[in-house]
């Protein structure tokens, strides 16, 4: 009697999950969409610093001009609070606002668009709960043409294939949930993918690297030589959840990734995304150019700045100091194709994320009012070809380009 | 009229040591805390980047860190039959100013108390007769034991990441440590730091005496280190740039490689930088605190009510601070009443300079805190019968660095400027070889802190007033201990040494420590000191000075940092455990 009496509550509870799953304004359902909401990293963008969470204003600068985040509170004249759950999902799916009107792709919705229908409207439940705050946002601040929302449709003509994430039956459950959160909610390709002269993605070479925002995205394929192929599941899980781990530390805008999205998933959901980007895409050779010779006058001349300005803290050996100065013998953002990432953080210094695993939040001081051109490219090209690394020479110009830029992205 | 603010549980006057580790202790127990600094904020990357940390001019003589007189300074005098006139540029010593404080721009040199310091009074009468005591000596019992406050250095300790090697674990004598020490329940965090050349000729030259030389206590660590809090330390690079320098390796613990960048996570934490608290508030019975006043950069003033004010300012301050504020009775010296500024204690320091033969030091591979010491003279580690004096202090080879603009020894006789003394500076900067005591300074009737009567600060406030010299058992204990030092430099045959024990009167225009202590003293008796023996006002439960140098009772033979964040482990373990429970008085 007793146990007929215990399954029975056993099934009314069940029942009563399941009910609570369907019921848009259960805990459950709500507490689905917040964490939707970090995987997606809305706040990211939506929540301007020191401003009242999702009211919009963060600008966004673009290679076309400036957009501003929209404020995504329910409140009715100036946020979403008018949006019906279709309009919602139109956003994300086909990057159509209310009234099909077209929104710009800084809005990832050619990565939402993999995102089930269920996962939007649970982050739409979400987003019912907060507190809505009047604040007019004007996002399209962009100059002519680009300020006219007609051309998306031209541009998703060419870049934009909607459609919902088809898992790959031949790849394991873990594998699939990694691959749905990176092309998915996490939206990694937004930054990771090199893009075409419109800003699309290079589709045949998903997650090899871009620049953006005066930073370059590092290339996260597999590839050993300057990808993260060198770096264990544990590696990659280790810098998403604190921003540091054995190498490196996250700065720059994947330190707002870290400490807005990936810090906050679950160890579950990192192992899923570490899993897939150790297997995704075209496997690479990892070959590595020729080193550029240490007796090379650009050579001789970074390793004398390098001995001045660097060895403190990055020591001769390129090692650097666990969790606190990243190390450079073997580093795969250091041997990327792209220097601006390099360049940026001699240039204008930079601080690694504050996580809950990782406090010290420690900070590369900036260079700029000490070094020239031509000895940040020496002492960039030294780095990059010296403790085993090889990479292609820094020119400096490349230095004085990224110096004349910087004041537009700070 | 003062604009008031929203109420705190926790008011922290002053963000250095005591008020970070303090900040960090009651927001984790949840409560709403603000810290109000004067100075700004201050960090790493961002103040002090290895890229000009080490910028002599700026920040060693020009003291771009510390405190500014036009902020705040006080009058000095030697004794109370002068006029006392106030500090126009800080050289004596070097108070701090902004977030970090003076735990910025220190040495790193971290000690313990002896056990028998806390029972000082105590102790010397029963070994030596309490006659032999000199009547104007005001030396008492420290209200807690260096076995109830061992849990706390070491607590502090582990947050520092302290390098050195214990000489004592749980009563085992350990070898390469200080035999003389109290007991350690561990081991230090991190292993010695390395020592240079001329640190190694004077441990060889004092272990051929007889002498137990062992590496000292050093806040600037060895190798990396992870602290209790989670924030990483980087290692010790010796550049030689400590005192008077922030550190831009990460590498020196202070408030911003110790605390900060766990407390700032906090969000029921805040910094209030660059605003002075001009007093401490009472409610019109005088026995509460109601919060602080304070003052921004733009002049406007501002009220932070508060259920219980923490005074964490630098020694001297809090002082001032409880006298501004009419909390406690100040002292008279004449009738030996009351007690705040009573018993103001500094440090007996000496040295012996010499040129080695021979010997090339390359002593600008340095670092605040290396050097090898002996602890054989210190406290009462000797029979002090029949030597007239009382107290002691460490001795050793410490040299913190070799800095191009004031480190220039020259033989005796050389010109002070011109070509001979240029060619004599480059021949002898590599074999001037400076050894050094560092010893107790114990408190006395008449060396006291009080408000003076002519001069204001900027807000029309009195400033405080220093009255302090050196006394006979000081010179004698300064002369002895330099002398046995200058045996162990005559062993090093050097081409030529001059000895320099402290002779008075205390001069407040050459450096010597910015190791201040007393004026709030802690005790058992609130007729002889300010706080009881949880940092607590006697007069006003809810003010702590929870563990600044100011509550010493007398200064020892040791710097004070070590004692100072035990202490304010202490006191925050009493307002957790004690105070929070039921507020009022603890004693």
């Amino acid at each position: 009697m007793k146990q007929s009496l215990a399954s029975a509550a056993v099934l009314l509870l069940s029942l009563m999950s399941v009910a609570s799953a369907q019921d848009p304004q259960s805990f459950d359902r709500v507490e689905k969409g917040r964490y939707l909401s970090v995987l997606g990293d809305c706040a990211g963008c939506h929540t301007a610093q020191g401003g009242q969470p999702f009211a919009g204003g963060l600008a966004l600068d673009t290679p076309f001009g400036k957009l501003v985040a929209p404020n995504i509170t329910p409140d009715r004249d100036t946020g979403i609070g008018n949006m019906t759950d279709d309009e919602f999902v139109a956003a994300l799916h086909d990057g159509r606002g209310r009234n099909g009107k077209r929104l710009y792709p800084a809005m990832p919705y050619p990565a939402y668009t993999r995102m089930s229908r269920d996962d939007i409207l649970a982050m739409r439940s979400y987003f019912k709960t907060i507190q809505p705050v009047n604040n007019a946002v004007e996002s399209n601040q962009l100059p002519f043409p680009f300020n006219i929302r007609l051309a998306m449709a031209f541009w998703n003509w060419l870049n934009f294939t909607p459609g919902r994430f088809q898992p790959n039956p031949q790849k394991s459950a873990e594998w699939n949930r990694g691959a749905y959160l990176v092309e998915g909610p996490a939206h990694c390709g937004t930054c990771h993918t090199p893009k075409t002269a419109l800003g699309g993605d290079k589709t045949a070479t998903p997650l090899a690297g871009a620049t953006l925002q005066g930073w370059f995205a590092p290339n996260i394929t597999a590839n050993t030589h300057n990808g993260i192929g060198g770096w264990s599941k544990d590696d990659l899980v280790a810098y998403l959840k604190t921003g540091a781990n054995q190498y490196t530390l996250a700065s720059g805008p994947m330190s707002e990734a870290v400490t807005h999205s990936t810090s906050q998933m679950t160890d579950e959901d990192l192992a899923a995304i570490a899993t897939y980007l150790k297997d995704s895409g075209v496997p690479s050779d990892g070959a590595k150019p020729t080193p550029v010779a240490a007796s090379d006058k650009v050579m001789r001349v970074g390793e004398a700045v390098y001995k001045d300005s660097c060895a403190a803290c990055h020591k001769d050996n390129g090692s650097g100091e666990l969790h606190l100065f990243p190390k450079l013998a073997g580093s795969a953002l250091v041997q990327s194709n792209d220097p601006t990432t390099l360049a940026h953080v001699v240039l204008n210094g930079a601080r690694a994320a504050s996580t809950a695993g990782a406090p010290t939040a420690p900070a590369m001081p900036s260079f700029d009012w000490r070094l020239k051109d031509d000895q940040v490219a020496a002492v960039l090209t030294y780095i990059r070809n010296t403790w085993g690394n090889a990479a292609a020479p820094v020119p400096a110009s490349a230095v004085a380009t990224k110096r004349t830029s910087q004041a537009r992205f700070d | 009229m003062a604009r008031k603010l929203p109420r705190k549980d926790v008011v922290i006057v002053g963000l250095g040591w005591t008020g970070s580790i303090l900040a960090y202790e009651m927001a984790k127990q949840g409560l709403d805390v603000v810290a109000v600094e004067r100075g700004p904020w201050r960090d790493t990357a961002t103040d002090f980047p290895p890229g000009y940390a080490q910028d002599e001019l700026r920040y060693g003589v020009r003291l771009d860190l510390f405190l500014r007189p036009d902020q705040e300074t006080l009058t000095v005098r030697n004794n109370m039959s002068q006029t006392a006139q106030p500090i126009r540029r800080f050289s004596g010593f070097l108070p701090g100013n902004g977030v970090g404080g003076a735990g910025v721009h220190w040495n790193g040199q971290t000690w313990r108390f002896l056990p028998n310091d806390f029972n000082l009074r105590t102790h010397l009468s029963e070994r030596y007769g309490a006659d032999k005591i000199p009547a104007d000596m005001t030396i008492q019992d420290w209200p807690v034991t260096y076995d109830e406050l061992e849990p706390y250095y070491d607590r502090f300790e582990k947050l520092a990441g302290i390098s050195g090697k214990a000489g004592n674990l749980k009563g085992v004598k350990q070898a390469g440590g200080n035999p003389f020490e109290g007991w350690r329940s561990s081991e230090y965090p991190t292993p010695p730091l390395k020592q240079n050349y001329g640190s190694a000729l004077f441990a060889e030259a004092a272990k051929k005496l007889g002498y137990s030389p062992f590496p000292r206590p050093s806040g600037n660590i060895s190798e990396a280190y992870t602290n209790p809090l989670g924030i990483r330390m980087g290692q010790c690079t010796y550049c030689g740039f400590c005192e008077r320098f922030g550190c831009g390796n990460y590498a020196k613990a202070s408030a911003q490689t110790c605390v900060l960048p766990a407390l700032m996570r906090l969000p029921n934490f805040t910094a209030q930088t660059d605003s002075e608290v001009t007093r401490i508030n009472l409610d019109s019975t005088g026995k509460r605190a109601t919060g602080v006043t304070y003052v921004d950069t733009s002049g406007e003033e501002w009220e932070q009510p508060a259920d219980i004010v923490l005074v964490c300012a630098f020694s001297l301050f809090n002082v001032r601070l409880m006298l501004l504020s009419g909390i406690g009775k100040p002292y008279d010296p004449v009738s030996g009443k009351g007690v705040v500024g009573r018993n103001y204690a500094y440090q007996t320091t000496s040295g012996v300079s010499m040129i080695l033969k021979d010997k090339i030091l390359n002593s600008f591979i340095a670092t605040g805190s290396g050097g090898m010491m002996i602890d054989e003279f210190n406290g009462d580690n000797f029979d002090h019968k029949d030597l007239g004096f009382f107290g002691g202090g460490y001795m050793g080879s410490g040299q913190t660095g070799a800095r191009p603009i004031t480190t220039r020894p020259v033989p005796k006789g050389t010109p002070r400027w011109g070509a001979e003394w240029k060619k004599a500076t480059a021949e002898t900067y590599s074999s001037g070889f400076g050894i050094s005591t560092h010893g107790s300074s114990y408190s006395y009737r008449d060396c006291y802190l009080d408000l003076d009567p002519t001069f204001k600060d900027r807000f029309g406030r009195p400033l405080m007033r220093m009255t302090f010299d050196f006394k006979d058992n000081e010179i004698k204990m300064s002369q002895f201990l330099t002398d046995r030092l200058a045996e162990i430099a005559r062993a090093l045959d050097p081409v030529e040494m001059t000895a320099s024990p402290r002779k008075g009167p205390w001069n407040s225009t050459i450096y010597q420590t910015t190791h201040n202590t007393g004026g709030t003293v802690m005790g058992s008796d609130p007729e002889t000191s300010v706080v009881n023996r949880y940092c607590q006002s006697w007069d006003v439960p809810n003010v702590f000075v929870p563990g600044g140098a100011s509550v010493f009772p007398q200064n020892h033979g040791y710097n004070p940092t070590g004692t100072v964040g035990a202490l304010a482990y202490w006191t925050a373990d009493a307002i957790k455990d004690r105070y929070l429970k039921n507020p009022g008085p603890l004693v």
